[in-house]
C-alpha cells in the first residue's frame, strides 16, 4: 500500500491589494510514496515544499485535488494519530519544559496516560536531550528545539513522519545524528517523508526523491537510478606532489591538492595509471569511479523549461525521466 | 460526509440557534427589568456624582439621559402613572451634563410643573430648572419662554409670567411675540386667546412629539372650553327668554340663531342637560377640558390625537 | 466527546498563569485594601457602599481588561507564532482547539474572580466588621460578572480568528461599551425611523447586554435581584457564549495557515 498518494493537489493564492491576482504556488502534484521508504523533497526555497506538506497536513486548503494518507482521506482527524511532522524552524510553547510539551502532545496523540511519561523519557534520550528537566524552552538553542521538534513528531510511535527541513540549525554533529535517526526509522518500518534543499543529505538518505521548482514537479525517481550513469571515468588520488609524465599520455587531468593529487582519468586506462603509479613509486590512496551527482541531475532539472514536465509528471512513480 | 463538512453544519446550526435564544431571551429580559434605564438615577441621582462619572464624556451621557428620559416619560405618561418620581432628577442630571440641551428645558417646562398624571407635579423643580437654563443660555429667548409657560400654566401666576415674558422680549433676536405676550399676560391673563396663544406657540416651535401633543390636547380643551362657556351664556339668555331650559340643543341653536348645531372638536354635537348643564358627547376625549364634564365624571385610559 | 478540550484548556489556563497574569491580584489587593482603610478612616456612613461599588467594578474591570488582552491573542498568537502547526497535526479537530481554548481562559478568569471575590468580602468586613444576609447579594453580582467575563471570552476568541491582535482588541472593547449601554440602544432605535430603525434595532440585539449583567447598584443598595432575572441572564450568556463560539468555529474551519 502506498503510504502517500497525492493525487493532483494544487494551490492557487489570490494575491494584490483587491485579492484578484492569482499566484500559482503549487501545480497540479501527482506523486506515490511507498511504504518503508526515506522519500526525499527537493526543490530550491520557494518551490512548493511547504505549502505540499502544510496541504497534506490539513493546515492550508487546496484549491483542487485530493490525497490519501496510509490509505486514508487526507482530511481523516483519526490518520493523523499515525503520523508525525516536524514544520520548519519550529516554535513552541516557550513557557513549557521540554517534558510538558511533550506530555501535551502525547496527550493530543492519544498516547494513553501510562505510557506517556515512559515513551517521553525514551523519546528525549534519543534525540539527545538530556538534562534538560525544568528547563523551559525558551531557554533552548535552536539545535535542542530542533532536537524537541523531532521528538515530538516520533513521541506516538507514527508510521510515517513528515520533516520539513530537518536539518537545518543544525550542526555537523546534530546533522549526523539526524541522519542516523531516519535510518533508524526506516529500520523500525517506518515511512519518512522530508524536504530539504541540502542534496548531499538526500543523496545519502533517500530511496526515491521528487524535484519540484516553481510548483511543478520536475522529476522523480529512486537514487540510483538518477545517478546510475556513469560518466566512464575514473578518479585516482595518490600521495605527494608528482605527477608522472606517463599521466598526461593517459589523457588524465591532474589537480594537487596540498600534498595529494587528484586525477580523473578514463576507465579504461585505470589499470594503466595504477601501474605507473607503481613503476614511481608513488603511493596510491584511492580509486572511484566517477557517478553523476544528485546535485547535476538536480541543477539539470532545475533548467529544464516547463513545457517538458507533463512527461516527468506522467512518468509517475518508479522511473524517472532520462538524465 | 467528511468531518469538516460536519462541524460546519452543527456549528451553523448552532449560530442560528443561539442568536434566535438571545433575542427571545432579551426581550423576555426586558420585561423583567422596567425601570432598567433609569436603574442609576433610583440608586445615583446627584448630578454632580454622575458628571463626575462620566470621565468628561458629559455630552454623550446627556444624549444617553436625554434619551432615557423621553423614553421614561413615554412609557409612563402612557399608562396613565400617577407618579414621575425620576423625572426632575433625569431632566436636572442631562441639563448638568450639558446646559446647552435645550429640548430638556423645554421638555421641563411641559412636563415637570402638571400634575399627575399629565406631568410630575413638581412646577418648583420646574421653576429652578428654567432658571438653571436661563442662567447657562442667558440669550436664549426661548428659555424664557418656557419659564413664564410654567408661570402662566400650572402656578397661574400672570404677574411673574408676565415679568418673565417681558425680560425674554428684551433678548436679541427675541421672538415679536414676547412682547405681546407680556402685554397680554398683563391685561387679559385669564382669557381663552391667550391661552390659546400660548399653546399654539408651544406647540409650533417644538419638534418632540409628547410636547406637540400635549399642546394639542390643551387646544382642543380651550375649543372646547370656549364653546361651554359660549353656550352656556346662549342657555342663560333662552332660559330668561322663554322662562325654562332649552330641551335638546336643537331647540338652543334655533332659538339663538346659529348656523347648524354646535359640534366641538371632534365632530359630536353637544349636548344640554336637563339641569342646563352643556356636556360635551364623550369627556374622554378631551383630556383638559374644565368644562362641559358629567358630574362626578372619573377620567378613562388617555387617548392621543395627531391633528389639532 | 474526547479529553482533548481538557487538555487543550489546561495548557490555556497553564500558560495564563505561567504568563504572569495571576500578578493582576496584588494590584487588585492593594486597591482594595488601600480604598478599605481610607473609607474605614474617613468613616461618613457611606464605607459600605463604597467598598461594595469600588470591589465588584475593579472585579468586573480587572477581568474584562484579562479577557481582552489574553483572549485576542489565543489564536492569533499561535498562527503568527505557528505553534498551531504541531498541534493541528496531531488528531486535535480545529473546532476542539477553539473550544478547549475558551474553557482554558473562562477558568483562568472564574480562578481569578474567585480570589478577588475573597478580596472584596474581606475588605467589607473589615469595613462593617459584620457581615448581614444582605451581602450574600454579593455573590450574584460576582456570577453575573463571570457570566460578562464569559461573554467577553468567546467574543475576543471570536475577533482572535481572524483578526490581528490589535483590530480584535478594538473590536472586543468597543462591543463591552456598547453593550453596556445596550439599553439605551435600544432606546435609540426604538425612536429611529425607517431604514436606520432596522439596522439600529438589529445592532442592539446583536451587542451583548451587559446593563441586564451589571447589579453593581442594586446589591450596593442591598436591594434584591429576582430568581428569574439570574435564570435569563444565564440562559442568555450560555447561548451568546455559543453564538460566539460556533462563529469562531466557523471561520476557524476555513482558514489558511501560512
Amino acid at each position: 500500500m502506498a503510504a502517500i498518494e497525492i493525487l493532483g493537489l494544487e494551490k492557487t493564492y489570490m494575491v494584490g491589494f483587491w485579492r484578484k491576482r492569482p499566484k500559482r504556488a503549487l501545480q497540479p502534484l501527482h506523486l506515490a510514496v511507498e511504504e518503508g521508504e526515506i522519500f526525499g523533497f527537493l526543490g530550491p526555497n520557494g518551490a512548493g515544499k511547504t505549502t505540499t506538506l502544510k496541504m497534506l497536513m490539513g493546515l492550508v486548503f487546496p484549491t483542487a485535488g485530493t490525497a490519501r494518507i496510509l490509505g486514508h482521506d487526507w482530511t481523516d482527524p483519526e490518520v493523523k494519530a499515525q503520523i508525525g511532522f516536524l514544520p520548519e524552524q519550529p516554535y513552541f510553547y516557550d513557557y513549557l519544559t521540554a517534558h510538558e510539551l511533550l506530555d501535551y502532545y502525547g496527550q493530543l496523540s492519544g498516547v494513553p496516560g501510562k505510557d506517556r511519561k515512559r515513551r517521553v523519557d525514551e523519546v528525549l534520550q534519543r534525540v539527545g536531550l538530556q538534562d534538560i528537566k525544568g528547563v523551559q524552552l525558551r531557554k533552548f538553542s535552536k539545535g535542542m528545539l530542533q532536537r524537541a521538534g523531532i521528538a515530538q513528531a516520533i513521541l506516538h510511535n507514527p508510521k510515517l513522519v513528515f520533516f520539513d527541513e530537518p536539518m537545518s540549525g543544525l550542526d555537523p554533529l546534530g546533522r549526523r545524528e539526524v541522519r542516523d535517526l531516519m535510518e533508524q526509522l526506516k529500520q523500525e518500518g517506518k515511512t519518512v517523508f522530508f524536504s530539504t534543499h541540502i542534496l548531499s543529505d538526500a543523496e545519502a538518505l533517500c530511496d526515491r526523491v521528487a524535484i519540484i521548482h516553481r510548483g511543478e514537479l520536475r522529476g522523480v525517481g529512486a537514487v540510483e537510478d538518477l545517478t546510475a550513469t556513469v560518466q566512464g571515468k575514473v578518479e585516482v588520488i595518490w600521495q605527494g606532489a608528482q605527477i608522472p609524465a606517463s599521466m598526461k599520455a593517459l589523457g588524465a587531468e591532474c589537480h594537487v591538492t596540498g600534498d595529494t593529487v587528484r586525477a580523473v582519468l578514463p576507465e579504461n586506462q585505470q589499470d594503466a595509471a595504477i601501474d605507473a603509479l607503481r613503476r614511481e613509486h608513488i603511493r596510491l590512496i584511492a580509486i572511484t569511479p566517477l557517478r553523476t551527482s544528485l546535485e547535476t541531475y538536480f541543477v539539470e532539472k532545475l533548467q529544464t523549461a516547463s513545457s517538458e514536465t507533463p512527461a516527468a509528471s506522467a512518468a509517475g512513480k518508479t522511473l524517472g525521466t532520462a538524465v | 460526509m467528511t468531518a469538516t463538512r460536519r462541524t460546519t453544519i452543527i456549528s451553523a446550526a448552532c449560530l442560528a440557534v443561539s442568536m434566535s435564544a438571545c433575542i427571545l431571551l432579551l426581550r423576555h429580559i426586558d420585561q423583567i427589568r422596567p425601570k432598567a434605564t433609569i436603574e442609576d438615577v433610583l440608586y445615583l441621582n446627584s448630578p454632580t456624582t454622575i458628571k463626575r462619572a462620566s470621565v468628561g464624556f458629559d455630552g454623550l451621557m446627556a444624549c444617553i439621559y436625554w434619551t432615557r428620559t423621553v423614553q421614561y416619560f413615554g412609557h409612563r405618561h402612557f399608562d396613565r402613572a400617577h407618579t414621575y418620581n425620576e423625572l426632575a432628577p433625569l431632566l436636572e442630571i442631562t441639563t448638568t451634563l450639558d446646559p446647552h440641551m435645550l429640548p430638556a428645558y423645554q421638555f421641563g417646562a411641559s412636563f415637570l410643573a402638571p400634575k399627575p398624571p399629565a406631568g410630575a407635579g413638581e412646577p418648583v423643580r420646574a421653576i429652578h430648572l428654567m432658571e438653571y437654563g436661563i442662567a447657562n443660555n442667558p440669550n436664549n429667548w426661548r428659555l424664557y419662554y418656557d419659564l413664564g409657560f410654567v408661570y402662566y400654566t400650572e402656578l397661574k401666576d400672570y404677574r411673574n409670567a408676565a415679568e418673565v415674558f417681558e425680560r425674554g422680549s428684551k433678548v436679541p433676536d427675541a421672538h415679536p411675540f414676547m412682547k405681546i405676550m407680556a402685554a397680554q399676560m398683563a391685561a387679559h391673563a385669564g382669557d381663552f386667546a391667550t391661552a390659546r396663544m400660548l399653546w399654539s406657540a408651544t406647540y409650533d416651535s417644538s419638534n418632540e412629539e409628547n410636547i406637540r401633543q400635549n399642546a394639542v390636547e390643551h387646544l382642543r380643551a380651550i375649543r372646547v372650553d370656549e364653546d361651554v362657556t359660549n353656550l352656556e351664556t346662549l342657555v342663560s339668555a333662552f332660559e330668561s327668554r322663554v322662562g325654562r331650559k332649552p330641551s335638546s340643543i336643537a331647540e338652543l341653536a334655533t332659538a339663538a340663531h346659529l348656523r347648524g348645531i354646535p359640534v366641538d372638536p371632534d365632530g359630536d354635537a353637544y349636548q344640554i342637560a336637563p339641569d342646563g348643564r352643556v356636556l360635551v358627547h364623550d369627556p374622554d376625549d378631551f383630556p383638559f377640558i374644565t368644562k362641559g364634564l358629567p358630574e362626578g365624571y372619573k377620567p378613562g385610559p388617555p387617548k392621543f390625537h395627531a391633528q389639532r | 466527546m474526547s479529553p482533548r478540550i481538557v487538555y487543550i484548556a489546561f495548557n490555556t489556563f497553564r500558560e495564563a498563569v505561567r504568563d504572569r497574569v495571576l500578578y493582576n491580584l496584588i494590584a487588585f489587593a492593594l486597591l482594595l485594601s488601600g480604598a478599605a482603610i481610607f473609607v474605614g478612616q474617613i468613616s461618613i456612613d457611606i464605607e459600605r457602599l463604597v467598598v461594595v461599588n469600588l470591589g465588584l467594578t475593579a472585579v468586573s474591570l480587572f477581568g474584562i481588561v484579562i479577557a481582552i488582552f489574553i483572549g485576542i491573542g489565543l489564536v492569533s498568537k499561535e498562527i503568527e507564532k505557528r505553534t498551531l502547526y504541531t498541534v493541528l497535526s496531531r488528531p486535535v479537530r480545529r473546532w476542539e482547539f477553539i473550544v478547549g481554548k475558551f474553557f482554558g481562559l473562562a477558568g483562568t478568569l472564574v480562578v481569578n474572580t474567585f480570589f478577588m471575590a475573597i478580596g472584596v468580602f474581606g475588605a467589607l468586613l473589615y469595613v462593617v466588621h459584620k457581615f448581614s444576609k444582605p451581602d450574600a447579594l454579593i455573590l450574584v453580582a460576582l456570577y453575573f460578572i463571570v457570566l460578562e467575563f464569559l461573554i467577553i471570552c468567546s467574543l475576543a476568541l471570536l475577533f482572535s480568528s481572524f483578526s490581528s491582535p490589535l483590530l480584535s482588541a478594538v473590536f472586543a472593547f468597543s462591543l463591552f461599551v456598547i453593550g453596556s449601554f445596550a439599553d439605551d440602544l435600544r432606546g435609540f432605535a426604538a425612536m429611529a425611523h425607517g431604514l436606520t430603525r432596522w439596522v439600529a434595532t438589529g445592532a442592539a440585539y446583536l451587542v451583548p447586554n451587559f446593563s441586564a449583567l451589571n447589579v453593581i447598584s442594586a446589591v450596593a443598595h442591598q436591594q434584591p435581584v429576582s430568581g428569574q432575572l439570574i435564570l435569563n441572564n444565564t440562559l442568555y450568556a450560555m447561548f451568546y457564549t455559543a453564538m460566539a463560539l460556533s462563529g469562531a468555529v466557523l471561520i476557524f474551519e476555513r482558514r489558511n495557515l501560512k
